[in-house]
C-alpha cells in the first residue's frame, strides 16, 4: 500500500473512532438545559422524548470496547502500513512460488515474527512429523503387514486424493481407477511414488487437423477394435492404416508405455469414457491430464504412506 | 407543543396501504421458498430434478424475496406512513411515490422470473442482472426524492429520530447498491463486475454487511422508533441515547463487512479494522435496544394484553441478542469456528425473523387498520396466536442450527493422532440431517404464522366497521 493510502486508512479510522467516542463523552452530560428525566419538549405525532441519562453500565461497556480497539489496533495489524506491535500476520502475502514461500517462512521465524499460518504449521509438524517419519525408512514389504500405517495412508489419501479419485478410489472421467491393475505410469511401488511426488502431465494431441473427421471415425473404429469392440470393419482398417503415428506413444500393438503415460487401448478402459463419442472427443480436441506434485506440500514422508496405501489397493497383503 | 401544526393534514394513506399489504403477501412468498429450500436439504429430491428450482437458483430468490420485497415493502410502507405523521404533513410527490411502488414490483416480479431461470451476478444479495439494477437504482432514487422531499417541507421544527433512521438507511443504500452493482455488461442479461480478486470479495462484503447493517437494521430501527412509542403510548426514553446510537451506528456499520473474509486473500490490516469496528458496534447497538425497550418502562403490563407490542418488544430481544452474537462472531478465533457453518445462518434467521421480521409485523399491524380506516385488526386474538406461531418457529430455527453449526464447526477441526481429519464432509452433513429438519419445522411455524396475518389483513380490509374517518387523519394530540 502507498503511503498515501496507508494514510488515508490511518486518517479516517482515527476520525471515525474519535467522532463516535466524542458523540459519547458529550452525551454523557447533560447539555439540553432541560431537567434529567423530564420531556425533550418536541412532539411527533403524540410521541415524545424523555432527557434520560445514559445507562452507566452501558457508557462503561462502550468505553470498554474503545479502550480494547485502540489497544488491539497497537498491537495488530489495521492501520494502514503499520504492523503491529506484537509482529502479527494471519500468512505470508504476495507469495508468487512455492520457493517464495520457504523462504518468507524462514525470515519470518528468524525475526521472530508470529506468521499464524506457519506457526501453526510448524507446530503441527512438530507433533505429527515423528510419527510420519517413523514409517519413512520402511519398504513396501514391511508397510504392507501394517495395519496402521495402511490406516495412516488411507486417512491421508481420503483428505489429500479422494476428491479427485474417489473415496473408494475408483476414480471418475478423468481421473484414474487405482483399484484395478491398469496403470497409466505403472505400478509397481516406485512408480506410484513418483507419480505422487513429481507429478504428471499427460499430453494427447489434438488429431483433428491431421486426420480430418472421416480420418477421426476411421481412428475411433480402430481403437474401439483393439479392445475386441464392435465396429464397422472397413472404417477399422482405414483407421490401421493411419495408426502409425498414434504407435509412437501408445506403440504397435496399442499396449501403451508407461513413460508416457500413454493408456493401453487393448483393456477396454478407458479414462475419459469408452464410448464411440467419448474415444472420438479424445482423439479430436486431444486430453491433458495433470496430476500435482505433492513432495512440498505433504513432504516425503506422508506421500510415502499414501503410496503404501494406494499400492496395498491392488496388491495381495 | 411548539412543534404541532394545527391545521389537519392531508396524508397519502394510499400508498403506504398498497406497500403494507405487498409487504404481508411478499412475505409470505419468501418465507415460503425458504421453507421449500430447507425442505430440500433434508429431502433432496424436492427439486423434482428441473434446474428451476435447485436450491442453488431458489436460494437467491429467497434471500431477495424476504430482504428486499418483504423487508423493502414494510420498509416503504412505514416510512412513508411515519415520514407523513411525524412531519405532519403530505407526501412531497404521490405521482412520484406511486412510482416507487409499482418500480418496486417490477423489481420484485423481475427477480421472481429471473432467477429460477438462471440469470446472476453471482455476488450474494445483490444477484439481479445489470437491467434491473439500474431500474433498482432509478426507484431508490425516486425513494430518496419523495422521502427527503417530504422531510423539507415538515411542519415540525425538528426531524424526528426515525426519520434519521429511515434517512440514513435511503441515502447509505443508495451508494451501497450503485457502488457494488458497477458492471461491464456484455449483453442483455450478462456482465462481468469492474472489480477483481480480493477487491471484488472486499467490495461485495462491504455492500453485503452493510445491506444487513443499513438495510435491516437502520431502516428497522426506524420503525421501532415510531412504532414502539406510540403502540406503548409512552415517551421514547432517551433522546440523549439515541443521538449516541444513530451516529455510532451510521459511522461503525460502514466498516464492518471484512468480518465476513476473515483468514482469506483479504490483507491483515483490512480483517483486523473490520473485527474492531464490529466488536466496538456492539455497544452502540444495544443503545437501541435499551431506548426500545426502556420506552415501555410504567407501561410494562401493556405487554399482557397487547400482542402487538409482544411483537415489537420481542423483535427488540432478538435485536438484542443477534447485535451481541453478531460482534462475538466476528472475533477472528470465534470465526475461525463459527465460518461456513450454520451457526452463521441460525445468526442471520435471529436478526431476520427474530428482529425483522417481527417488528415489521408488529408495525403493520398497528399501521393496516389505521390507513385501511379501521379501528383495529379484525382479530386480536389472531394476533397473538400469530405471535406465538413466530416465536416457537424463530426459537426453534436458530437453537438448531446453534446445535448443528457448533457441531459442524467442532467435527471439521478434530483430527486424529496422526493429524488427518477425524471426519469426512459427508459425516458431518448426516449428523446435521436431524437439526435441518427441526430448522424446516421451524419455518414451516412462522409461514403459518404469516398465512393467519394475511386472513387477518382480509378480514381487516373487507370488513365494514369503519373507523371514523377525522380521527384517522388529525394527527393526535399527545
Amino acid at each position: 500500500m502507498s503511503t498515501f493510502w496507508s494514510l488515508w486508512v490511518i486518517v479516517i479510522t482515527t476520525i471515525t473512532l474519535v467522532f463516535v467516542f466524542w458523540t459519547l463523552w458529550t452525551n454523557s452530560k447533560n447539555y439540553t438545559g432541560i431537567e434529567e428525566g423530564e420531556s425533550m419538549g418536541h412532539e411527533f405525532d403524540g410521541i415524545e422524548e424523555l432527557n434520560n441519562p445514559l445507562p452507566k453500565w452501558w457508557t462503561i461497556m462502550y468505553w470498554i470496547t474503545g479502550v480494547w480497539g485502540v489497544l488491539y489496533l497497537i498491537l495488530y495489524p489495521g492501520m494502514g502500513n503499520y504492523e503491529g506491535v506484537l509482529g502479527w500476520k494471519s500468512s505470508n502475502q504476495d507469495i508468487r512460488s512455492i520457493a517464495d514461500s520457504k523462504e518468507a517462512t524462514e525470515q519470518g521465524f528468524a525475526e521472530g515474527l508470529q506468521v499464524q499460518y506457519d506457526v501453526e504449521v510448524k507446530k503441527s509438524n512438530e507433533k505429527f512429523g515423528p510419527l510420519f517419519q517413523s514409517y519413512a525408512s520402511k519398504d513396501i514389504d514391511a508397510l504392507m503387514q501394517d495395519e496402521k500405517a495402511l490406516e495412516i495412508g488411507q486417512r491421508l489419501y481420503l483428505q489429500n486424493c479422494s476428491q479427485c479419485h474417489g473415496s473408494d478410489a475408483r476414480g471418475a472421467t478423468g481421473f484414474p481407477n487405482l483399484t484395478d491393475d491398469d496403470w497409466l505410469y505403472g505400478g509397481e511401488f516406485a512408480h506410484i511414488k513418483t507419480t505422487l511426488l513429481n507429478g504428471r502431465k499427460a499430453a494427447m494431441p489434438a488429431w483433428i487437423d491431421a486426420f480430418g473427421e472421416q480420418g477421426i471415425k476411421d481412428m475411433t473404429a480402430y481403437v474401439l477394435s483393439l479392445s475386441g469392440r464392435d465396429v464397422n470393419v472397413a472404417s477399422a482398417k482405414a483407421g490401421e492404416a493411419k495408426f502409425g503415428v498414434c504407435a509412437a506413444c501408445h506403440g504397435a500393438d496399442g499396449k501403451g508405455n508407461i513413460a508416457f503415460g500413454a493408456p493401453n487401448l487393448t483393456d477396454n478402459i478407458w479414462l475419459y469414457g469408452g464410448s464411440e463419442r467419448a474415444v472420438a472427443e479424445t482423439l479430436t480436441h486431444g486430453r491433458n491430464g495433470v496430476m500435482p506434485a505433492w513432495k512440498d506440500i505433504l513432504g516425503e514422508d506422508k506421500v510415502h504412506l499414501i503410496s503404501a496405501y494406494v499400492y496395498s489397493l491392488s496388491n495381495e497383503k | 407543543m411548539s412543534s404541532t401544526s394545527s391545521a389537519t393534514p392531508n396524508y397519502n394513506f394510499d400508498v403506504v396501504k398498497h406497500f403494507a399489504i405487498m409487504a404481508v403477501i411478499w412475505g409470505i412468498v419468501g418465507m415460503s421458498v425458504g421453507v421449500l429450500i430447507a425442505a430440500q436439504l433434508v429431502w433432496p429430491e424436492l427439486n423434482f430434478d428441473t434446474p428451476w428450482l435447485t436450491f442453488s437458483r431458489i436460494r437467491p430468490l429467497h434471500t431477495n424475496a424476504v430482504i428486499f420485497a418483504f423487508g423493502g415493502c414494510a420498509l416503504f410502507a412505514t416510512s412513508y406512513y411515519v415520514v407523513q405523521r411525524t412531519c405532519q404533513t403530505r407526501l412531497f410527490s404521490d405521482r412520484l411515490a406511486k412510482f416507487t411502488f409499482w418500480g418496486w414490483q417490477a423489481i420484485i416480479v423481475s427477480a421472481v422470473i429471473t432467477l429460477p431461470l438462471g440469470y446472476t451476478s453471482s455476488k450474494e444479495y445483490a444477484e439481479l442482472e445489470w437491467p434491473i439494477d439500474i431500474l433498482i437504482a432509478v426507484v431508490w432514487i425516486a425513494y430518496a426524492i419523495v422521502f427527503f422531499g417530504t422531510i423539507v417541507k415538515r411542519k415540525t421544527s425538528h426531524i424526528y429520530v426515525a426519520n434519521w433512521f429511515y434517512g440514513g438507511f435511503i441515502l447509505t443504500v443508495a451508494v451501497l447498491h450503485i457502488g457494488n452493482s458497477m458492471v461491464v455488461p456484455v449483453s442483455f442479461m450478462k456482465s462481468y463486475s469492474i472489480y477483481s480478486g480480493a477487491v471484488d470479495a472486499m467490495m461485495q462484503w462491504w455492500y453485503g454487511h452493510n445491506a444487513v447493517g443499513f438495510f435491516l437494521t437502520a431502516g428497522f430501527l426506524g420503525m421501532m422508533y415510531y412504532f414502539v412509542p406510540k403502540q406503548a403510548e409512552r415517551p421514547v426514553y432517551s433522546y440523549r441515547l439515541s443521538v449516541v446510537h444513530f451516529w455510532a451506528l451510521v459511522s461503525l456499520y460502514i466498516w464492518a463487512g471484512p468480518h465476513h473474509l476473515h483468514y482469506t486473500a483479504l490483507p491483515d490490516w483490512t480483517q483486523s479494522l473490520g473485527m474492531v469496528m464490529s466488536v466496538i458496534l456492539f455497544v452502540p447497538s444495544w443503545g437501541g435496544m435499551i431506548n426500545g425497550i426502556m420506552t415501555l418502562s410504567g407501561a410494562w403490563h401493556k405487554l399482557r394484553t397487547d400482542p402487538i407490542l409482544r411483537f415489537l418488544i420481542v423483535s427488540l430481544s432478538f435485536y438484542g441478542m443477534s447485535t451481541f452474537e453478531g460482534p462475538m462472531m466476528a472475533i477472528k478465533s470465534v470465526n475461525a469456528l463459527s465460518h461456513y457453518t450454520d451457526w452463521t445462518v441460525g445468526h442471520v434467521h435471529s436478526g431476520a425473523l427474530g428482529w425483522v421480521a417481527m417488528v415489521s409485523i408488529g408495525s403493520l399491524y398497528h399501521l393496516i387498520p389505521k390507513v385501511c380506516g379501521k379501528e383495529h385488526m379484525y382479530s386480536t386474538k389472531w394476533i397473538n396466536i400469530h405471535f406465538w406461531l413466530a416465536t416457537i418457529g424463530v426459537v426453534l430455527y436458530i437453537v438448531a442450527m446453534w446445535i448443528s453449526g457448533v457441531m459442524q464447526g467442532m467435527m471439521w477441526r478434530a483430527v486424529n493422532e496422526d493429524g488427518t481429519l477425524m471426519y469426512s464432509f459427508v459425516e458431518v452433513v448426516e449428523k446435521t440431517y436431524f437439526y435441518h429438519g427441526v430448522r424446516w419445522l421451524g419455518g414451516c411455524f412462522v409461514v403459518c404464522g404469516m398465512l393467519l396475518m394475511l386472513f387477518n389483513v382480509y378480514k381487516t380490509v373487507s370488513s365494514d366497521k369503519r373507523q371514523d374517518a377525522t380521527n384517522n387523519l388529525v394527527p393526535q394530540a399527545a
